[in-house]
């Protein structure tokens, strides 16, 4: 296995990514963050209408998308807002794509390997 | 294809014993990984030693040997991303590995995953995302996909 994985961006980037994965797990979160990827920030009581969820519950969620860094709050006059960062769930496919070219490296060195 | 599993599928012009040694005779798998390890895989123990890969020796290598199915599945789980000596990995979920071995004409063909990147619930099917036109959703209905066809 080619170490380039253990670079320093790729450090960063994978204990959120475990915790992007663990905030996504879960309908009633992937359901806000369907909501919000609308493109509009929302309140709590926009997120709330037509859904069977309270306020707190709402929240309670919004507080866990927003540690995974997939949504932020924005304050709005007397109002939070909540809004949608494509980011983290991007950083998820670059580190992705490079354990997947790491294991490409791998196989071709075994198949060298057993075939020679 | 973003997707948070790995699956790589690969022919080679080797039998299935070849192979198998190749993976799990530990000074072999040691050559092609680029790792040195202490000692041979035993189901069910850690693995340990270091990466031999030039520039990055000081790196240790970790694993716990899952299952050792003789010419036919290894597997083990490891952090692939431990490599800061201050932070404590233990609480997050390791990565499954696990290679398959079959028989062909040819050879043998070997079938890599590497799972467990998500810990997400099985089986979601959110009607919000599924009805929500914006571009950005392919990337969370591919991860849903994913539970699917891992549940």
């Amino acid at each position: 296995m080619s170490p380039k994985r253990r670079s320093k961006p790729v450090r960063r980037q994978v204990p959120a990514a475990a915790s992007v994965f663990a905030a996504l797990g879960d309908q009633t979160r992937l359901s806000l963050v369907g909501k919000l990827c609308r493109g509009r920030p929302s309140s709590i009581s926009q997120l709330a209408e037509g859904s069977r969820l309270t306020r707190q519950a709402i929240t309670k969620h919004l507080r866990v998308l927003e540690r995974a860094g997939i949504v932020h709050s924005l304050r709005s006059g007397r109002e939070n807002l909540f809004e949608f960062d494509p980011k983290p769930i991007e950083s998820i496919k670059d580190y992705l794509n490079l354990v997947s070219a790491q294991w490409d490296q791998a196989l071709t060195r075994l198949k060298s390997f057993v075939e020679d | 294809m973003p997707d948070d599993r790995i699956e790589k599928r690969i022919e080679l012009k080797a039998p299935v014993s070849r192979v198998w040694r190749a993976l799990t005779d530990y000074r072999e798998f040691g050559l092609w990984f680029r790792v040195r390890l202490d000692g041979a895989f035993v189901p069910g123990q850690v693995s340990t030693g270091w990466i031999t890969y030039p520039g990055y020796e000081h790196m240790k290598w970790e694993a716990v040997v899952q299952k050792m199915e003789p010419e036919r599945l290894f597997s083990f789980t490891w952090h692939p991303y431990a490599v800061d000596p201050k932070m404590d990995y233990s609480k997050e979920p390791p990565t499954l590995v696990e290679f398959r071995l079959e028989a062909t004409k040819a050879g043998t063909l070997l079938t890599v995953t590497e799972s467990g990147f998500d810990k997400v619930p099985a089986g979601r099917r959110p009607e919000a995302l599924r009805m929500n036109e914006r571009g950005w959703t392919e990337q969370l209905r591919s991860i849903e996909s994913h539970v699917a066809q891992t549940s």
